[in-house]
């Protein structure tokens, strides 16, 4: 057994911010597919309410997130490598079956394996701003006319919806496994208990972690 | 300190978004300004300037309508000439039509599928025309004393116009009042205007489904606007008038997008709170929403089919009734079919409209035919989605000319080849047609034909518009028919869902088999 060390590795807003998404996520995907007109639950009118004042808090919460990312540097976490990708690969496809050890180190510096820099830097920079974006097109679709916004002025709103339904797809089939993988941390609630609580067992490193500032 | 910092903490992270969630979800109190300016004007009941019954030129014994117009005349002395500018007069009006170039359309024209034209029929046609004597083409329309001013001015409710009198009055015996009638003359009041736009195509409610003899008792439940226990309103309240033009359009004969009524010069184009709605009123009438459903009180007819007209019983002309008491088949004018509480049919328009004219060539190859077009489209920025009534009909047509024929129906007399009297297509078709000076091969058919009728009338309460999830659904939605664009809750693109559904279902299994591989994977290398 290797010495392990308790780390606050999830800060108080970064805890926050990750709950309230997955929350609002969750809630836009619940409402948005009733859009969809894949189930009714709320009734169609008061989803599209519902779907459009989640909207709003999740761009209030993105910008407070960027200015976060930004202030604190923590953008860096998702600076994407190749190094140890083919090896984070093989452990999910052998080596977790195996016990085999983590291949990427989890430390305060870099909290993030190869794959979870790829994927969500992939979430931050296309996913996500596409959704905002179609999702606002769809709310200010054709509003010039009636005196809002004159810049924006589409034709059809085909595009956009399919974009954004698109989207939707992909979120929700993140979603899934994101949600499974929180199984595959050192033990099966270690990671969720991390994001809960932002403290983690650690591997002890041979370079000390620093105390946070 | 250390408990301070877990208080502050956990009020930033628990009340801090709940305030924030609060204050996103809190309702905009709906803004009754606008609605209760409305209707402070127009709560102010007009009264006349004038007492009539003191105008000595109207202590006269009349006789002759003629006369009450030249005493109507001989104080408002340019109302004639005004009159005779007015498309109730002239029944027809000049409009470009892209394709036909300058045209005079209207009514004096133009073809129908309920009684299919007024051209040989005046006598009993034009008896809703606001003239004395317009029975054949020689009617002068530069005759102000030809004006009946009484049918749209009389107070009283007791004017009327004869049957089959070409627009006069009951003589004799049976003649209106008049002393009383000009005692009480003024503005149009409801029953004027219903005498006849709540009759046309020959009944009650027959032709437009929105505008038939209930509104002038009917509560706010029928007509928001009308209804006397709310506003109350006439129809010269909304249908304003200058110089006797009167605003409004009927799109059966009219084809311009000018002096329309709409909702907006009173209510704005967005009076509601919700921004979501009153961003659909780009795309979508105000009409559309707000009546889900017109013939509220009485049937309109729906359907006419004129192909079995004729048919006797023992030798006898019959007809049929409905349970209701709507005609269903009569051997002067065939079958009907009839509807109340119908939900309009939707369509995009724009406010100009083409119609098919008596010589027009008809083509076989696109029927029905449309008697009327509604210009619009949704990539048309002027084009908006309007209820409508679709009246179908079957009516004879020629053959071998490829033109509709317009038959004469009504005569006074036997042997004049009206239908009406006779029941022979062939005598009536031929009259008809002659009567116009237009070719008449003398065979016909008929072919299926449709008029397309916006719904305007019959304004539903505000609770009870046509809600969200009626149009914004996967099947049978009102708007199914319009599909020109993409509408969220109706459309999909079928490739997308699939790929995205088989994306779920994949990672959902594909997660599974990987848990149940480490469950069994894990317990194995604890046996180790």
């Amino acid at each position: 057994m290797k010495n392990t060390k308790k780390v606050y590795i999830y800060k108080g807003f970064e805890r926050f911010w990750h709950w309230t998404q997955a929350l609002l996520i969750m809630f836009l995907a619940l409402t948005g597919f009733e859009i969809h007109s894949s189930y009714s639950l709320f009734g169609f009118e008061t989803a599209v309410n519902l779907h459009n004042k989640a909207a709003w808090g999740f761009i209030v919460l993105i910008v407070f997130a960027i200015f976060w990312h930004i202030t604190t540097g923590e953008w860096k976490q998702y600076i994407p490598t190749t190094k140890n990708l083919k090896a984070q690969i093989e452990f999910y496809i052998t080596g977790i079956f195996r016990n085999a050890p983590h291949p990427t180190k989890k430390t305060l510096l870099s909290k993030l394996n190869p794959l979870q820099r790829l994927v969500y830097l992939g979430l931050k920079i296309l996913i996500i701003p596409v959704m905002v974006v179609s999702g606002l097109l769809f709310m200010f679709f054709r509003y010039p006319q009636s005196g809002m916004i004159k810049t924006v002025n589409i034709e059809n709103l085909e595009i956009v919806a399919l974009i954004h339904t698109l989207g939707a797809f992909l979120l929700i089939t993140f979603l899934i496994v994101h949600l499974y993988l929180i199984t595959t941390g050192h033990t099966i609630t270690s990671n969720l208990k991390a994001m809960i609580t932002g403290w983690e067992e650690l591997e002890e490193d041979t370079e000390e972690t620093k105390q946070e500032n | 300190m250390q408990n301070l910092r877990t208080v502050i903490t956990f009020l930033l992270a628990i009340v801090a978004p709940l305030v924030i969630i609060t204050i996103i979800l809190r309702e905009t109190p709906a803004d009754h300004t606008l609605l209760n300016n409305l209707r402070e004007t127009y709560e102010i009941e007009h009264k006349p300037g004038v007492d009539h019954s003191k105008h000595e030129v109207l202590q006269q014994e009349f006789t002759n309508p003629h006369l009450i117009t030249a005493a109507c005349l001989s104080c408002h002395t340019e109302r004639g000439q005004e009159v005779m500018k007015n498309s109730h007069w002239k029944w027809e009006r000049e409009a470009y039509i892209p394709g036909k170039g300058v045209t005079y359309l209207g009514k004096k024209t133009l073809i129908n599928n309920f009684c299919t034209g007024i051209s040989s029929n005046e006598g009993t046609c034009n008896r809703c025309h606001i003239g004395y004597g317009w029975q054949d083409k020689t009617f002068d329309f530069t005759n102000e004393y030809n004006i009946d001013c009484l049918i749209c001015h009389d107070n009283t409710g007791t004017y009327e116009k004869a049957r089959g009198a070409a627009g006069y009055p009951p003589m004799g015996q049976d003649a209106p009042d008049y002393k009383n009638i000009l005692a009480h003359v003024g503005r149009p009041k409801r029953n004027n205007c219903g005498y006849c736009h709540f009759h046309g195509g020959g009944g009650n409610n027959v032709k437009h489904g929105d505008l038939e003899l209930a509104l002038l008792t009917a509560d706010r439940t029928i007509d928001v606007h009308m209804g006397v226990d709310g506003m109350n309103m006439a129809c010269v309240t909304c249908h304003t008038a200058e110089n006797h033009q009167i605003q409004g359009r009927y799109y059966g004969v009219s084809s311009s997008n000018t002096q329309r009524v709409t909702c907006e010069q009173c209510h704005t184009s967005v009076p509601h709170t919700n921004s979501k709605i009153n961003e659909h009123t780009i795309k979508v009438a105000c009409q559309t929403c707000h009546i889900p459903v017109y013939a509220k009180v009485n049937a309109t007819k729906t359907a006419w089919d004129w192909s079995t007209a004729t048919q006797r019983k023992d030798g006898l002309p019959y007809e049929l009734l409905d349970t209701s008491g709507n005609e269903t088949y009569t051997s002067i004018k065939g079958g009907f079919h009839w509807e109340r509480m119908v939900k309009p049919e939707y369509i995009w328009f724009n406010g100009t409209a083409d119609h098919h004219m008596i010589t027009e060539k008809i083509n076989l190859d696109n029927l029905p035919l449309n008697i009327n077009t509604l210009n619009g489209e949704y990539r048309d920025r002027n084009s908006k989605i309007y209820p409508t009534k679709i009246h179908r009909g079957k009516q004879p047509y020629d053959p071998v000319y490829l033109t509709i024929i317009q038959a004469k129906l009504w005569d006074k007399e036997v042997n004049k080849g009206a239908l009406w009297v006779d029941l022979d297509w062939e005598a009536a078709l031929r009259t008809g047609m002659e009567y116009l000076d237009l070719p008449y091969s003398g065979t016909y058919d008929f072919i299926p034909t449709q008029l397309f009728l916006p719904v305007n009338h019959m304004v539903s309460l505000a609770s009870e518009s046509v809600s969200c999830s009626e149009c914004h659904t996967r099947k049978d939605g009102r708007l199914n028919d319009l599909r020109d664009f993409y509408m969220p809750g109706r459309d999909y693109h079928v490739g997308i869902d699939t790929f995205g559904k088989l994306m779920i279902i994949f990672s959902f299994i594909g997660v599974l088999i990987h848990g149940t591989i480490r469950v069994f994977a894990s317990r194995k290398n604890q046996i180790k």
